[in-house]
């Protein structure tokens, strides 16, 4: 009993050990905000991936892909029929991208890929990060009459209002046609204009030259047949951070918006590959907030890329693949699956890989940088553990005379060890606790924070134009904060073990003649 | 005779002083020698020096004797009450306390017979400076009784500690810490922490050694009917020939040997 009224006077009257346990706190509140954030941001970049690629990849190594995907699905449900929730074919290849902006053609590198609408939705969550909330319950390549602009249910994001996208779609198109048309008229009225009014040797060969221009005439007879104002051009789904930037401010300004038509250029599946190009018509936007995939995926209907590639055989009109995209059941271990349909499948021809084998370098890095942080800032409790080590000693030689009393009074060793034990663990405990509110305290407001340090000092300390994210994402494991407060009590407590013994072994006599 | 019997302090716990006094208790007794030194010799090492502070002290204390020893500084006073309470090992020589050898006990038996046989009361009266009077005088209870049994038993504690904060005059610094109190208050206050155990013997370290004379004389005077009252044995060591010439018994030390009494 004199141990917990002794170590709670102690606590309650000797401030330079509190002051020795700040320490402790900083590091267990910062240990707490790293993790949350950390834990926050690879598990927003996890379930991003997730939704993009499929549990298992199984591809051909060749662009050209592999016949008869039917087959190949077949084949592996035999395999391991058990462990599949879903599959989808899908064909990826480079292509080159160009679009219109103020008349200055854009060019832009892409990651273009084929998908099935009808089963792309059972391997992968494609359509969960689609603009359109119609598309994003079924996904489909058709320019829909608008509500482009309601935005993403997402608790983590306030997204800034993306105006530009309310008119999108059909009305968009309608309008941009009208315009282009209403400009081609003016053009050629005053064309008509000039070369009726004038009557200098000039205007003769202009008319001419106007009238032997092969381009306009392929473009009126173009006009005759599509009718941009009703008609679309295949449908595809570009990734939002292709078709538009960000501004300091955190809003998103389109380039293009569905409605407006594309060219794409890409390989055939021939060998040598040729160029092919068409043109598509923007339907949607892909929005998973992963950088890499929003500023280079775009999607179009596979059986258009395939007739496109010549990947379908015209004798049995059965087309190629490149990829399958394999969604597993839940519990089923991914590497166990890749492994048996490696094992199957000659791997001369055949890639199988797990989305962690796509993606393992960004989550080691991830995984990395977590580890190197936490042993850096275990190291400063650490160090606190030593502070606290120097403060305790000096306790103890203060406090050499009152232990002799004790042991004078009938205390043992043990119980003398315990007072200071139990002054290390409540200092620890003190220490450890105020940091875990604090820590808490701070993930819960970090973004508040953020905005007042941005406030003060004029710089954003989180740019939303450089992460995806327009929030710092959080996430609190309970199961780190105990082992982050565990570890700081134990440091604590280690640290007056020393002090403790020092001060049970004083010998009484001497004890008490300590002045 | 009783050194083949285990240390009845360790074996029976608590025993009440009365119950002793009485000779009800099962310490086999065969004399009423309560405490007695036998040939002691200690010395101190001062680097290569050895200093000899006890050469070969014999002492005698019957029950219920309030026997006080003298000598000037250095004479070793304090290192043989030291010794009696058993806060340090002699060299040579044994102690006995109620017929049991206790200078070879085991430190737990030690830490058993300081807390509820032995009462110290102190020159610089040694008060933990953290606490209140009242926890002061408690603290030995809280020692022997572990966190339940004192939770337990705290109303019943806390009743007696105040009844004897009370009858030594302090009931008006019940909640005072040390330093808010005189010397003689502080003193008061170590004399009750040292009676709160019931313990049957008193060993006083010049208890009125660091007190102006008046208040010396009502410690003493404390000291006195405890004695003859409650029975209760005291060992009292002081340079003061005056304040040592109000005990029963006076015995003289001097460089480390017994000169006068015994």
């Amino acid at each position: 009993m004199y141990k917990l009224l002794l170590c709670w006077r102690y606590l309650r009257t000797r401030y330079i050990a509190l002051a020795s346990v700040i320490s402790v706190t900083l590091g267990v509140a910062t240990m707490i905000v790293v993790n949350s954030v950390m834990a926050g941001f690879s598990h927003e970049m996890m379930a991003r991936m997730k939704g993009v690629i499929s549990d298992v990849v199984f591809e051909s190594h060749s662009l050209a892909g592999f016949q008869d995907a039917d087959w190949h699905m077949r084949e592996i449900r035999r395999l391991a029929g058990d462990d599949i929730a879903g599959m989808t074919p899908t064909v990826a290849i480079p292509a080159m991208l160009n679009f219109q902006v103020r008349g200055q053609w854009i060019t832009r590198q892409v990651n273009f890929i084929g998908v099935d609408e009808k089963t792309c939705a059972s391997a992968s969550d494609f359509s969960g990060f689609l603009l359109h909330p119609a598309n994003r319950q079924q996904a489909n390549f058709e320019l829909r009459d608008g509500g482009y602009g309601d935005s993403r249910p997402s608790t983590l994001d306030k997204q800034a209002p993306r105006k530009a996208l309310i008119k999108a779609g059909w009305p968009y198109r309608r309008e941009k046609a009208k315009y282009e048309q209403s400009l081609r008229v003016q053009r050629n009225a005053g064309r008509q204009a000039q070369s009726g009014a004038s009557a200098d040797p000039f205007a003769r060969s202009a008319k001419s030259s106007e009238s032997k221009d092969p381009f306009a005439i392929k473009a009126e007879s173009a006009e005759q047949v599509f009718d941009p104002a009703t008609e679309q051009h295949t449908g595809v789904i570009m990734g939002i951070a292709l078709a538009s930037y960000r501004d300091r401010e955190g809003t998103d300004r389109f380039l293009v918006l569905p409605g407006d038509d594309v060219r794409l250029t890409f390989p055939t599946a021939a060998t040598p590959p040729k160029a092919v190009s068409d043109v598509f018509t923007i339907t949607d936007f892909y929005e998973s907030k992963m950088s890499e995939y929003d500023s280079s995926f775009v999607f179009v209907p596979l059986r258009r890329l395939q007739e496109l590639r010549g990947m379908i055989d015209p004798t049995t009109g059965v087309g190629s693949v490149t990829s399958l995209q394999i969604k597993l059941k839940e519990g089923v271990d991914a590497s166990t699956f890749r492994d048996k349909l490696k094992a199957h499948f000659p791997p001369e021809l055949y890639g199988v890989y797990t989305w962690q084998d796509k993606q393992g370098p960004l989550l080691a890095a991830v995984r990395m940088e977590t580890a190197i942080l936490n042993v850096l800032l275990f190291l400063i409790i650490a160090v606190a553990g030593f502070g606290i080590l120097a403060i305790f000693f000096m306790i103890v030689v203060e406090k050499t005379r009152d232990i002799g009393i004790l042991k004078s009074l009938g205390a043992s060793r043990r119980g003398v060890l315990g007072i200071f034990l139990s002054y290390g663990l409540s200092l620890g405990v003190v220490g450890s606790g105020v940091g875990l509110v604090l820590g808490v305290l701070f993930v819960f407001y970090i973004n508040e924070i953020a905005d007042l340090l941005g406030r003060i000092t004029g710089q954003p300390v989180f740019d939303p134009s450089v992460y995806y994210f327009q929030k710092i994402p959080t996430i609190i494991e309970p199961f780190t904060l105990v082992w982050i407060v565990a570890g700081a009590m134990m440091i604590a407590v280690m640290a007056s073990i020393l002090p403790a013994r020092r001060a049970a072994c004083l010998h009484p006599v001497e004890a008490l003649r300590y002045e | 005779m009783a050194s083949t019997e285990p240390f009845s302090p360790i074996a029976n716990g608590r025993l009440p002083a009365s119950a002793v006094a009485s000779g009800t208790a099962q310490v086999v007794e065969t004399t009423d020698v309560h405490l007695a030194a036998v040939n002691l010799r200690k010395s101190y090492r001062k680097g290569h020096l050895e200093i000899p502070v006890l050469r070969g002290v014999d002492l005698e204390v019957r029950r219920g004797e309030f026997l006080s020893i003298i000598g000037q500084s250095g004479s070793g006073k304090s290192t043989l009450l030291h010794l009696l309470a058993t806060l340090d090992a002699p060299d040579t020589g044994e102690i006995y306390f109620q017929g049991n050898r206790i200078d070879n006990l085991e430190p737990a038996g030690r830490d058993v017979l300081r807390n509820r046989y032995f009462g110290m009361i102190f020159q610089f009266y040694h008060l933990l400076p953290e606490l209140t009077t009242l926890e002061n005088v408690l603290s030995p209870l809280m020692i022997g009784h572990g966190v339940w049994s004192y939770l337990r038993n705290r109303r019943e504690m806390i009743r007696q500690a105040t009844a004897l904060i009370e009858s030594v005059g302090l009931s008006h610094r019940l909640n005072h810490k040390p330093r808010e109190l005189s010397g003689g208050e502080m003193q008061r206050a170590a004399i009750a922490r040292a009676l709160i155990a019931n313990p049957v013997m008193l060993l006083a370290d010049e208890p009125t050694g660091n007190l102006d004379g008046t208040t010396g004389e009502e410690i003493m005077q404390v000291l006195r009917s405890l004695n003859r009252d409650q029975n209760v044995t005291i060992v009292m060591v002081t340079h003061d020939d005056a304040i040592a010439g109000q005990a029963d018994r006076v015995i003289k030390l001097r460089e480390g040997r017994v000169e006068l009494g015994g």
